[in-house]
């Protein structure tokens, strides 16, 4: 597999925000690739900076606030951040496309479904722009009974808030796919679902997802769903990728300590009570911590977590990495865990 | 649950547990830590604090005017033929009008009536209006509702200046009944803003459940609804300074409001124009006075709303 | 389709129907009010109409005509079937007939205002939404700041400015009245002189007219203008950084067509719903510019008849206000409701 170039390849990518009072520093040197084919996981709790990444990806950032300032995001061998308007606008849709978090906040409130579909498969290629608009009307249609709404006509005559949430997520999942996109990004598809809906929602998509074999990014903060459906799995803490992994590995044996304390988090059937979770919070973005940022709620912190960035160890083989000095030559980890006895 | 179920005195433990000192000493330390983040948030944004200085030092403009202003006679009927119509100088910074007065004291002499429109108004119209909005708004649905609000509805029906001009045009023109054609025509916005905010808290669990547990209306009006709005009020009154000077000034310029030789702004103004262009400083000192005054409400104002939204969200 | 459309046709009807409905009631109230204001407050209607010196017979006698001696009631009574007639007695000033004098000086108000809310929405939206979409630059710094003065700068100052400077210092337009001397008038179809210039081929003459409207027009239009543009840059500041903005660019929608039509009509909503207030803002200050412009419209009868005390052109012109302002509000509830499925949807439930 290694063998494959990346289709879409992040190589140290910073985000910041410009806010009033200071700059929120919000991705910090992330790496990520997704290989054609091949569905990945995105975890983290929630502010971590999975949306973010995904939202630079695309390019669609509020800019300002939000800055680049070191990075690259190589989709297919060429630099996102640096296509023109015309490559920029083939990419999005045709060639990644996604579905945002919360299908009532990312469908224009004052436009009919049928208007805002319409629009997303009339610019999806310059093949389409020139088409008719029934033939637009019939894709349209199309593209709703695809992700099993029935009745599609009165559908594209409605507007999003006479739609139930679960309609709503199925236009939006109909919507991303009505482009034909080769990688597809999903943002925590259904949390703003009740859990039956959800089930079915993401059920569809994988059935979607399969059928048309797409590369797919999945970002979620619910462990269940990536062990089921993805071949691998990157952990995201405030702003770093602290650990990839293929996903059976993860999750048979997690290495960082922040991977470890959320698989902890998960109530089991089988285990009895609520689990601990982890302590604390994450850290602000205006000052985030020297060194690793997950040092202050790590159980294992040594004295080298509070002064340096930790780099990428392996475990085991190349395909399971994680940032975290634990992972360094053991005689060099006593060395870190001595420092403390020195000072 | 019976009534003989809940023990007449709170346990030994819970009563001792904390000190009545106690307890006072922790809620004034709160209402101070608010206090004091409030001000730190409204501190942060410069706009509201320019707005903050303007208005404290009008105020202490207009009540030390007779001290601070340089010529507190050419407030009075005054002439002086002799320095009539004189540009700025440094001794008169905003020159003289034609017959021989000192603008800038008449200007600092002016906010003194400015604001005291301001705040008549303002003390006459807020308690009526916040009271039937609480009213109408808490017997939403009932005949009292029907009439208070459609009667606001009818002041509302036309611009607040036109019926102010309209009230003030049959009375005899002066300060005390231009406050009065303003406060007139002022209440219903205050009506219509509590109305609103009363009708979405009167469902709330804290008023339902005060309710339940018998709380009489008066109570539950002041002490559960009322206090939950204050910070719109608030907001509201702070930019109505602004807007309740600018009609009254407007009057005045009209000819309705404060009368010659008094120093209203807007009649100086109005009697400035005359002069037009040539000794253009006559009215254009007083229109900036107008202009400043209203600035500094307003950028309080919205320093205040600010705050208030950023605490609620 | 066509089931949409019927539906909707039924939605306006019941609309309309139900606001004029409102409108008829709140009209006759504001009369009670007007007639309470003009009757009930101190002074003597009859003495007043006739000056100190008038012997007092004369005077009785037109207290006896004008019913002043009835209770108040009967006196609405009287005053309320005259004025559904259309006849709201004389006036004092003129000695006409007051519809006459406002049959003669409505067209000039409506042109003023008219054209003073066309440069209120326009400018408005422009400015707000260049300083929306280039926020926190100094482009966006500069509008704020100019916004923020037009905000606290009452009308009459600002007229009073330009006729200073544009008119009589610098002389570039015209500052008195709404024609020069010497240009033919155009014929009388609509009363509004620059669309019945254009009406008859006379462009001179629109030209004329047009550049005597400038001046008030924008002194009366600088505040509310300047309202609308702090409203559109803060929705539409709000609004660019919504999901629904994200996901239409991601979707790969060009940002031109994402900015002029997705991000457009919902930041619209806001400063459409205010635009009845502006309007009325401009209604008011009308009565200062026309004043000071000279501008011979409704508003400076208005302010002449209430220096003079004129009881039943006030009467008039006030309900006349009041029913430009009724219909300026359906209209923008009528637009606002056309660009927001959400408030027509809920209307139509609650029905």
């Amino acid at each position: 597999m290694s063998a494959q170039t990346p289709i879409l390849d992040i190589k140290n990518l910073s985000v910041h925000f410009r806010v009033y009072g200071g700059v929120l520093k919000v991705l910090d040197g992330i790496d990520f690739h997704v290989f054609p084919g091949e569905k990945v996981g995105l975890v983290g709790e929630t502010g971590c900076g999975k949306t973010t990444t995904m939202k630079a990806i695309l390019r669609v950032l509020p800019t300002p606030p939000a800055v680049i300032p070191n990075g690259e995001i190589l989709f297919k061998g060429q630099n996102v951040l640096k296509m023109s308007e015309r490559k920029l606008l083939d990419m999005r849709g045709q060639g990644i496309s996604m579905i945002f978090q919360d299908p009532t906040s990312a469908l224009n409130p004052v436009f009919t479904i049928g208007q805002q579909l319409e629009a997303v498969i009339r610019h999806a290629s310059p093949q389409n722009h020139r088409l008719s608009r029934s033939a637009i009307e019939q894709r349209a249609r199309l593209a709703l009974r695809e992700v099993a709404l029935a009745d599609p006509d009165r559908l594209l005559n409605s507007y999003p808030i006479q739609l139930s949430g679960g309609m709503r997520q199925r236009v939006c999942i109909g919507m991303a796919l009505s482009t034909d996109p080769e990688l597809l990004i999903a943002d925590e598809p259904g949390t703003a679902l009740d859990v039956t809906i959800q089930d079915q929602v993401l059920r569809l998509l994988q059935r979607l997802v399969d059928e048309k074999q797409k590369s797919v990014i999945l970002i979620t903060h619910t462990l269940g769903i990536v062990r089921q459906t993805t071949d691998r799995v990157y952990v995201m803490y405030a702003g770093n990728m602290v650990e990839v992994a293929p996903t059976k590995r993860l999750f048979a044996k997690p290495a960082h300590p922040y991977t470890q304390g959320l698989m902890a988090a998960v109530p089991r059937l089988s285990g009895g009570g609520i689990s601990e979770g982890i302590p604390g919070r994450i850290p602000s973005y205006m000052n985030p911590p020297v060194g690793c940022r997950f040092h202050t709620r790590c159980p294992y912190a040594m004295p080298v977590c509070e002064r340096l960035k930790p780099p990428v160890f392996t475990v085991d083989d190349e395909a399971h990495q994680v940032a975290c000095f634990l992972y360094d030559a053991p005689d060099k980890v006593q060395a870190y865990k001595q420092e403390q006895v020195a000072v | 649950m019976s009534a003989q179920a809940v023990p007449s005195t709170p346990s030994p433990e819970i009563r001792h547990s904390i000190s009545p000192e106690e307890l006072a000493r922790i809620k004034r330390e709160n209402r101070r830590d608010q206090f004091g983040r409030a001000w730190y948030k409204f501190s942060r944004n410069p706009l509201s604090v320019l707005g903050a200085a303007i208005v404290i030092a009008i105020t202490l403009m207009a009540i030390f005017a007779p001290i601070i202003a340089p010529y507190p006679k050419h407030a009075e009927p005054f002439t002086d033929f002799a320095s009539a119509s004189q540009p700025p100088s440094a001794e008169h910074l905003f020159g003289t009008d034609e017959i021989g007065r000192d603008i800038l004291s008449r200007c600092i002499f002016g906010f003194r009536y400015s604001l005291v429109m301001g705040i008549v108004v303002l003390a006459l119209v807020v308690p009526v209006g916040v009271f039937l909005g609480l009213v109408a708004g808490y017997y939403q649905g009932t005949w009292i509702d029907t009439v208070v609000m459609r009667v606001t509805d009818i002041f509302l029906s036309v611009p607040p200046l036109i019926l102010a001009l309209a009230i003030a045009s049959v009375l005899e023109p002066n300060l005390t009944n231009a406050m009065l054609a303003v406060s007139l025509m002022w209440w219903p916005w205050y009506t219509r803003l509590v109305y609103g905010l009363a009708s979405t808290l009167r469902n709330e669990y804290f008023v339902v459940s005060a309710e339940t547990v018998g709380a009489g209306t008066g109570h539950i009006l002041l002490r559960e609804i009322l206090p939950n709005m204050i910070s719109p009020i608030f907001t509201k009154i702070s930019l109505d300074m602004g807007w309740v000077i600018i009609i009254g000034s407007t009057l005045s310029f009209v000819g309705l409001g404060v009368q010659p030789p008094t120093p209203g702004l807007g009649t100086m103004v109005a009697s400035g124009a005359r002069f037009l262009p040539d000794q253009w400083w006559i009215a254009i000192f007083p229109a900036l006075s107008i202009v400043f005054i209203v600035l500094g409400f307003n950028l309080l104002g919205d320093g205040l709303r600010d705050l208030f939204s950023a605490e609620e969200a | 389709m066509r089931l949409v459309s019927l539906d909707s046709l039924y939605r306006f009807v019941t609309f309309i129907t139900q606001r004029l409905f409102q409108s008829i009631f709140v009209l006759f109230g504001l009369s009670i009010l007007i007639f309470t204001i003009a009757r009930v407050l101190p002074g003597d209607p009859a003495r007043t109409a006739l000056g100190a010196r008038a012997p007092q017979e004369v005077v009785d006698r037109l207290r006896a005509e004008m019913h002043l001696d009835e209770p108040i009631t009967v006196q609405y009574t009287f005053w309320l079937t005259d004025a559904l007639r259309g006849d709201f007695g004389d006036s004092l000033v003129t000695r006409r007939a007051v519809t006459t004098d406002i049959a003669e000086f409505l067209p000039a108000s409506l042109e003023l205002v008219l054209f003073a809310g066309i440069i209120t929405a326009v400018g408005g939206v422009v400015l707000g939404t260049i300083s929306a979409q280039h926020k926190d630059t100094w482009i966006d710094n500069v509008i704020r700041i100019l916004s923020y003065a037009g905000v606290v700068t009452p009308a009459f100052i600002f007229a009073i400015i330009f006729l200073l400077i544009f008119g009589l210092a610098l002389d570039w337009l015209p500052s008195i009245g709404r024609l020069s001397e010497g240009i033919p008038k155009p014929p009388v179809v609509t009363g509004l002189i620059t669309v019945d210039a254009l009406l008859a081929g006379q462009f001179g003459t629109f030209w004329d007219a047009f550049q005597h409207l400038i001046l008030p027009g924008v002194a009366l239009s600088l505040g509310s203008l300047a309202q609308e543009a702090r409203i559109t840059r803060s929705t539409m500041a709000d609004n660019l950084s919504k999901d629904y903005i994200a996901a239409e660019r991601a979707l790969g929608i060009p940002d031109r067509v994402v900015m002029t039509r997705f991000l457009l009509k919902p930041s619209l909503i806001p400063t459409v719903s205010i635009f009845a207030l502006d309007f009325a803002a401009n209604l008011a200050n009308a009565f200062l510019v026309e004043l000071i412009f000279n501008w011979p419209g409704l508003s400076r009868y208005g302010v002449n008849a209430m220096l003079r005390k004129d009881l039943n052109a006030i009467t008039a012109v006030i309900l006349i206000l009041g029913v430009i302002f009724i219909l300026v509000n359906i209209v923008v509830d009528l637009v606002v409701s056309a660009l927001d499925p959400r408030i027509r949807l809920r209307t139509a439930r609650s029905d």
